[in-house]
Formats: structure tokens, sequence, C-alpha cells
């Protein structure tokens, strides 16, 4: 009898706990609906404001010169935007004016005269304007870099080295360049895994620069250690990875990035920025082990798109800050110098402000470039209002002024109170003004827990050193009351026990 | 303990001479769980008020704890009192049914309610230490956190060698069996919870059968 009530108890019991379980399934599946998100503390994606807004796209056919095929490389200099239509073999040179608001046609560039023969290009990638003027091209299919002065004449120009360290069977392919401010020209050439080429100015060769670690688990050391010659060679090989592509910064520092890493994006490093020696010395900020910038953190299966963001360009701004650009899922990553994740927006489509094959990025002033291979259109972004409020803010912080920078984070706040950063802007204001209570509110709101420790440790000696004289009263006075009720109590229990 | 004696003034002074005994337990181990059963010093009663109170305590630490001091990230927001009760009370009821399994075949003298009493008495460094830890936890920063921590660690290490000598005077046993019939009580948990996991996805399995027949024949009906 009691065993027959206990297995009906039992089964009623998980006839309830199992009615929940076919409600489960109704989530829709990871990535954001917005247009613009960011992450929050808890990993959560948060809708937000957009930063940016499109307020132009420039196709080949606006010029009439037809339009642009599968263009690989965009450079801004000035108001000058550089386009360089790969499988045209031709560079485009448009001019903006500021004041009319806008595009022309400056000039297209199909061929070079060297010793008074014309040279035409074959597939450039890439292009870079050096603080003199001069222009270098990666003519890639020519296997060379063209030099060229401010009035597109012939210097020199960069070749394959003939060099011990430089494998004489590959093909000498340069596909990305930078040119330091002293003059350094950096190449990255496809098929080369030992970091970038570095040259002078006139062509000579100097060596490979921040080439990436190799890693290799114990496991795989294992398993290579345990194995036959014959076995080895089937084996995946453990060679450092390519860089994609190079940016320069306003300080001359080299950014990298790289998209070909395998596993875990946030150990890969994707986004790098390199000094003189090649070691990386970007500033990262990870928490629950996740060493940002890597892109999305999450990452959806959904039409065709799966796997970790796969960066392809990098622009840099004065603050410091850098936008990273998705090729995978046509986002852009826009960080701060310390490399906490602004805003994230775009995406894949056909709509005004996605993208089909996002290829390269550069920016003009706080406006954003985006070159479409496929599309082959140029889309302009321009900060709105919010988007401005968050650089200035950024921009104050950089230079040290705090409170001014406080002041934009309320800005922004107004606009949107979901926004992390604002909160911790805020916070590092209030403890700089020694308003420690609402510093410890602030940083409560992004769980910033050191942070918060400091200004609570601030906030604690303050209120001690504010109350000690009621401390120590109400210390002593705990005291004698207790003494004085264990000598009554004494004193009662003695007239008892003697009674 | 039947619902009359709730109103007597001697159940209790009794409950709370059982309650007491607990800090003389953790003091005196081995002659304190010796006695525990056998010399009435503590009841089912009492063992079920020091559950409750490690319940409670346990979801006080996580959310009245300071954050910046807590080892667990606590997102509020999404905070579920009952996993965290759960978290308390579902060990120790698994783990004395299968202590007791265990001890039974093996010449344990314990009984079911012996093996969860000495069970929760012995998490009493437990209770105090994390309870405590509530009230440190609002006078220390950040860089302070490693004392708040070390005290949790060591109030469990101290709860869980009380346990050990718990089952040891329990069962009179040695420690050596002691241990190893411990051993066998956390695989026999592991056995218990497979049981249950098939048992329940057994169960939500045919109960969708019987979702999908309704749904369809609505469907039909329609």
């Amino acid at each position: 009898m009691k065993i027959k009530f206990i297995v009906i108890l039992m089964l009623i019991f998980a006839f309830l706990t199992a009615l929940p379980v076919s409600a489960i399934g109704t989530d829709t599946g990871a990535g954001p609906s917005n247009y613009t998100y960011n992450y929050t503390f808890w990993g959560e994606e948060v809708a937000m404001p957009d930063p940016y807004y499109v307020s132009a796209q420039l196709t080949g056919n606006d010029f009439g010169i037809g339009n642009f095929l599968n263009p690989q490389g965009l450079y801004i200099r000035g108001n000058r935007i550089y386009v360089c239509d790969t499988d045209n073999n031709r560079i485009v040179l448009l001019e903006y004016d500021e004041s009319a608001d806008s595009y022309s046609l400056v000039k297209v560039v199909e061929y070079v005269v060297i010793n008074g023969q014309p040279s035409p290009l074959n597939k450039p990638h890439d292009l870079f304007e050096n603080r003199n003027g001069e222009i270098f091209i990666a003519d890639t299919d020519n296997n060379r870099v063209l030099r060229l002065d401010r009035d597109w004449n012939y210097i020199n120009s960069i070749i394959k080295p003939e060099d011990k360290s430089y494998d004489q069977s590959i093909d000498f392919l340069p596909m990305k360049l930078v040119v330091d401010h002293s003059n350094r020209v950096f190449i990255q050439a496809r098929h080369i895994n030992k970091g970038l080429m570095e040259y002078n100015i006139d062509g000579t060769f100097n060596g490979f620069m921040g080439a990436s670690q190799v890693q290799v688990s114990l496991y795989d050391y294992f398993w290579k250690m345990i194995s036959t010659a014959a076995q080895r060679s089937q084996m995946e090989l453990f060679v450092p990875t390519e860089y994609n592509n190079v940016a320069l910064d306003h300080e001359g520092f080299v950014y990298a990035t790289l998209s070909t890493f395998t596993g875990n994006p946030f150990e890969a490093d994707p986004i790098r920025r390199l000094n003189a020696v090649g070691t990386d010395i970007l500033i990262r900020n990870g928490m629950f082990g996740l060493a940002e910038p890597a892109g999305d953190w999450f990452w959806g299966n959904l039409g065709g798109v799966s796997g970790p963001s796969r960066f392809v360009d990098v622009v840099t701004f004065e603050n410091d800050g850098y936008i990273c650009l998705d090729r995978n899922r046509g986002r852009l990553f826009a960080y701060d110098f310390q490399g906490n994740m602004l805003y994230v927006f775009g995406g894949r489509g056909n709509m005004e402000g996605r993208f089909q094959d996002p290829i390269a990025i550069d920016r003009m002033g706080t406006s954003l470039f985006v070159l479409d291979a496929r599309t082959a259109v140029v889309t302009r972004f321009n900060l709105t209002q919010y988007g401005s409020y968050i650089d200035q803010a950024i921009n104050y912080y950089y230079a040290g002024r705090y409170d001014e920078s406080a002041a934009m984070w309320d800005e922004v706040l107004k606009l949107n109170g979901n926004y992390e950063l604002a909160y911790i802007g805020k916070g590092r204001a209030a403890l700089r003004n020694e308003q420690y209570r609402d510093a410890m509110k602030y940083y409560e709101a992004k769980h910033d827990r050191e942070s918060y420790g400091k200004a609570f440790q601030l906030y604690r000696k303050e209120w001690i050193e504010a109350n000690i004289t009621t401390i120590v009263v109400i210390l002593i006075s705990l005291w004698v009351v207790t003494r004085a009720l264990r000598i009554l109590f004494k004193f009662r229990k003695r007239r008892k026990g003697g009674a | 303990m039947t619902f009359a004696s709730l109103k007597q003034k001697d159940t209790y002074k009794r409950l709370g001479a059982e309650l007491r005994y607990s800090l003389y337990c953790i003091f005196h181990p081995a002659d304190g769980f010796w006695c525990l059963t056998r010399e009435n010093k503590a009841s089912v009663a009492s063992a079920n008020i020091m559950l409750a109170l490690y319940a409670i305590i346990e979801v006080l630490r996580l959310t009245l704890t300071k954050f910046h001091v807590l080892r667990e990230y606590v997102n509020v927001e999404y905070f579920n009192a009952l996993y965290a009760i759960g978290s308390i009370i579902l060990p120790i009821v698994l783990w004395s049914v299968a202590n007791w399994s265990f001890t039974t075949l093996m010449n344990g003298k314990g009984r079911l309610s012996d093996v969860y009493i000495a069970t929760v008495y012995a998490f009493t460094p437990a209770i105090i230490c994390n309870a405590a830890g509530i009230v440190i936890s609002q006078f220390i920063s950040y860089d302070e956190r490693a004392l708040y921590q070390t005290m949790l660690v060591i109030s469990m290490i101290w709860s869980v060698m009380l346990v050990l000598v718990a089952m040891m005077q329990i069962h009179d046993y040695t420690m050596l069996k002691a241990v190893g019939s411990s051993i066998l009580s956390i695989f026999g948990i592991g056995f218990m919870l497979f049981i249950f996991m098939l048992f329940f996805s057994l169960i939500s399995d045919s109960v969708m059968y019987f979702i999908s027949l309704v749904r369809e024949i609505t469907f039909r009906l329609y």
C-alpha cells in the first residue's frame, strides 16, 4: 500500500517536471537581431543605437569608368580615395570635396612608365602613400612593388629578395603593404609565413619581422614524437600563421590581422600591434579568459555562415582605438585603446550598410569607408550624434581630461542607458573627484571587481576617519556593559547559591 | 515528534540542546559523533533545522556577499534561489542514501537517519563560516578577498574531514574503511543520478508522445 503510494507520487512528480521539457527549444538561436550591438559583462548581446549611418555609396559607374571588378584594396590619405580595382588592372583615384559634399574622379592609372616604356599593372592589391607623398603600389601579379613619386613618376621597384632567408622557389606576390614613418616598407606577401617582409625604401631587403609564434600542445608533440617519418609527413605541419593585412597607426606602429588560425580565436590573437622588432604590444582586456579583441563571442550557424570572426582589415584612430573588419559575417568591430569592445555593426546582406564580401576598410577623419569586393561598392559611414559622443568621450579620456569625458558619457547614457563602458567612464571620473560612493555604484553596474574594490577601500578609509569617535565610543560602551552584566550575573548567582 | 509536542516548552529546550551539541561535535569529533545517535544527543528534527539553515545561508551568501569578494559570478537578474537550495540539500540527501546503501552491506552499524544526522552535523563549520563570511565581506576590499576565500576553503576541508570521522564513528569503522565506503558512496551518487536522468528522460519522452498525439488530433479536428 505504502509502496504503491510512493510510486504514484513519483510518477506525478516526474510528470510535472517533464512538462517544461517540451517547452524548451523555442530559443531562436545565436545571433543578434539588431544592426548594432555590444556585449554586457554577462556575455549577453545588447542592442544599441547606431553609432554610424551610411552617407554615401560609390561605384565605378558613378564616375563613368565602368564598375570595379573584384577590387581588393582601399587607401585614403587626406581627401583622396585610392581604389585598387584589381581585376580591371587599374588604380582609381577619387577626391572628396567637403564643401560640395561630392566625389570626383581624378585619374585612372592602368600603367606606369618605366624607362620610357609603359608597364601595365597586373592585379594590384594594395596601395600606400607615405609622408613624402610617394606612392607604393603592390602590383601583385607582376611580382613587384612600385615606388612612384607624388606625380606618379616611376622611381624604383621592390622585387623578390636574393636572400638566403627567402625560399627562392616561392613567387613574390605582394598583397598588402605599409610604409612607416622611418620609411621602412612592410609587405605582407602571399605564401610567406615568416612574418612581414621588411624592405628599405630603395628596395633592399632587411629581413622578416613579427612572425607569429607557433603553438604546439604537449599532446601534438607526443604523437609527433612516437610516429614514423612517413606518418609525420601526413600530419598537419606546425607552421606559423600568415598575416592577411597590415595597417599603420598614427604613431607608426604596424597593425596586422590574421584569419587563418584554427581553434580558439581568443588564443590566436587575430589582431596585433607590432613594434619595431615585431613584438605584439596590443593592450588586451579579456575577462573570463577571453583575450579580447577577437570579434564575436558566440558564433551562430545561420545562412551558411559559421565559425569565429575572420578579420581581414583594420583601421586605426588618433585615440589608439581601432575598427576591425570581419569578412565572415561582414561586421565591423570597434575597440578602444584598452581593448574594450565599443560596438559591433554591419552584417551580411543586400541592404544599405551590409556587405557581401567586405575586404578593406579605411577612414577619412571619423568617417569610415568600406570596400566590398563582390558588389564593388565603397560604402561611406558617418558618425551619428550618439557615435560622436562615444568618440569624444574616449578622446577626452585618452587626453586625460576625465571630467569632460564623464560629461560626454552622461550624454551617451541619455541615449543608451545600457552602455556599460559609460558607467566605467563615469566611475573613473567619480573616483578621481573623491566621490567614492558614486564610483562604487558605477563600477557595480559593470561588475568591475577590481575597480570597485579600489573605490571601496578608499570609501572605507574615509568612513572610518569620519566616524572614528563614534566607533570608539560604541566599543568602549559595549565593553563596559558586558563587564557590568557579567558582574551582576555572578552576584545574583552567588546569592542564589548562598540561599 | 508529534504536533502536540510543539506546544510544550520541553521540546524547544531539547531542540536547543541538540543544536548546541553541533558545536561540541566539530571540536570533539570522535567523541561527539560516537554519542550523537547512541545517546540521542541529536535528532532528525534538529538535523532538518540545520540543513534548512545551511540552505538559507547558502542563498544569502550568494546574494548578500559583496560581489567583488565572491568567488562565483552571480548575475542577480537570473539568480535562482531554488538551484542554490537544491545544490545544498540534494547532495546531502543523496550522500546519506548512497552511504547507507553501501554501509548496510559492509557491516555498518548506522541507520539511514544516523547517517543523515551525522552528515548534516558535520557541515556545521561550513554553516558558521559561510554566515561569518557574509558579514566579513561587507568590510573587506578586493585586495583582501584572499582572507575571505581562504576561510571558506578551510571550512570546507574541515567539514569534509568531519564527515569522514562521522562515518567512522557512526558505523564503527576503521578510518581506512570509512574512506573506502565514502569513495564507494560517491560512485553510488553518480549511479543514482544516472538512474534519475534515465527515468526522467523516459517519462518526458512518453509525455511528449501524448502531447503530440493530442496536438495531432486537434489539428485533424479543426
